[in-house]
């Protein structure tokens, strides 16, 4: 019989001090019925790709609070696109200007939730884009 | 190049890959298992089992790093639990692994349980079988925070390390049956806390009260995994533990327990589908609504759907 589970990596690229925000993600996930990794603070690009590849996830959640998403984001799209891990769905939050979103997302980082998101939309974005993915609507 | 020739030449994507498949629909991925099963039984698997909080996933990251140093190739398959209500899970072992990551000789797999009891989840054995074909030297199978009885560890490992730590509770614990029993390895993690010294004498009596004529003492070592400390002397003792194993033909049973288990679990599996192509979830439904409602029984139910079952089956099923 198939079940196929979400599987979601959430990540904390960089040097923030705290991942309460993460955390928050990762539980809203878990109690709609995906399998999140959690891999901890000050993780590095090649290190967010790797566990990624290893883990077999069908979304990476980037959550940055430091700034330097204009730097590490596309660094991670970059290795992703050498591993070859296209079919992934990328998304992000925490603390991102507006003025960085489009930008963003023409790198190829598929939505950008900022502050104050309600999870449950961040939880029906993933299901109707991994659906979406798996080409099963 | 065929999915299973890309496991075995170790490309991390496919391995990845393949244990998604075998999780999520184990009747597509057997032919790729089937394929890999030639290469197997190189791997030496090794258990890490005990209580939330104990260090399991810190002793494996250290006894990896050991490992590497020496340039063994180490697979990790990391169990934590799945919610019952969502069936979602956190699975947070990569925490205390993180430079793990990015070595080229480890892979990492977090695993959800899925439901399944018992300390594992129902594919970890297959899931052994992918990371032994890809070649490493040695699988460690980190199980769920256990309690008392969840020791299937036992039976898909070669050895098992049973990670406790101080301040568990009163000495009787130690000798009630169960997962106390399955360690050829003791070992206390966090012992620079206070009351190491007790538990250590606790699980030694345990150890000695048994009756039991054993070729094996299983040691009992001090560990401070966060400090690095006791990771030296505990490898030594793993490696003492295989060479006995191997010499004294345990090994040997180990391995033809776990077959005649993996054979078994297979059988019930593909009777399991065969239950629901034959007779399916809405005929078991009606047979739930009947035992409801009026004064049927459920052993009436079953007798009901065998009937069903073997009617199909002679009929020209498989």
């Amino acid at each position: 019989m198939k079940k196929s589970r979400i599987r979601v990596l959430v990540a904390k690229p960089g040097l923030d001090g705290h991942d309460r925000g993460a955390k928050v993600i990762a539980r809203a996930l878990r109690d709609a019925g995906m399998e999140v990794i959690y891999t901890g603070l000050r993780q590095t690009p090649e290190q967010i790709v790797e566990a990624a590849v290893q883990e077999d996830v069908n979304v990476i959640g980037l959550s940055i609070l430091s700034g330097a998403h204009m730097y590490i984001f596309p660094k991670i799209l970059h290795l992703l696109e050498e591993r070859k891990m296209t079919d992934v769905l990328i998304i992000a939050g925490g603390i991102i200007p507006a003025e960085d979103i489009p930008v963003l997302k023409n790198m190829g980082v598929k939505e950008i939730f900022t502050p104050g998101t309600d999870t449950r939309d961040i939880v029906e974005y993933i299901n109707a884009n991994v659906a979406l993915i798996r080409g099963t609507i | 190049m065929n999915l299973s020739d890309e496991v075995r030449q170790g490309d991390s994507r496919s391995v990845a890959k393949l244990i998604t498949m075998v999780e999520n629909d184990f009747q597509h991925a057997q032919p790729f298992l089937k394929e890999l099963h030639p290469f197997c039984g190189q791997a030496i698997v090794i258990g890490i089992t005990g209580p939330p909080g104990s260090g399991k996933s810190t002793i494996t990251d250290r006894l990896s790093k050991h490992l590497r140093k020496i340039n063994k190739k180490v697979g990790i398959i990391a169990i934590d639990p799945s919610s019952p209500f969502s069936g979602g899970a956190i699975l947070g072992d990569r925490i205390r692994m993180q430079d793990l990551t990015t070595d080229k000789g480890v892979f990492i797999r977090s695993v959800g349980a899925r439901g399944h009891l018992g300390g594992l989840s129902r594919s970890t054995q297959a899931v052994v079988k992918i990371l032994d074909a890809m070649g490493k030297d040695f699988i460690f199978i980190e199980t769920v925070g256990v309690g008392q009885s969840e020791i299937d560890v036992i039976k898909v490992s070669d050895v098992v390390l049973l990670i406790v730590m101080p301040g568990m509770g009163d000495d009787i614990q130690v000798i009630k049956a169960g997962i106390m029993e399955i360690g050829d390895i003791f070992v206390v993690n966090k012992a620079d806390r206070d009351g190491s010294d007790k538990l250590i004498a606790e699980i030694e009596m345990m150890l000695h009260l048994s009756e039991k004529e054993e070729k094996w003492n299983p040691p009992i070592l001090k560990t401070v995994g966060t400090e690095n400390i006791g990771i030296d002397l505990l490898w030594k003792n793993v490696e003492k533990c295989i060479d006995y194993l191997r010499t004294s033909g345990e090994m040997f049973q180990r391995r033809k327990n776990r077959t005649r288990k993996e054979i078994f679990d297979l059988f019930q599996e593909s009777w399991r589908e065969m239950f629901f192509q034959f007779i399916g979830e809405e005929r078991l439904e009606k047979e739930v609504e009947k035992v409801l409602k009026q004064n049927d029984d459920p052993y009436h139910a079953v007798k009901r759907l065998s009937d069903i079952f073997k009617k199909k089956l002679f009929k020209g099923g498989e």
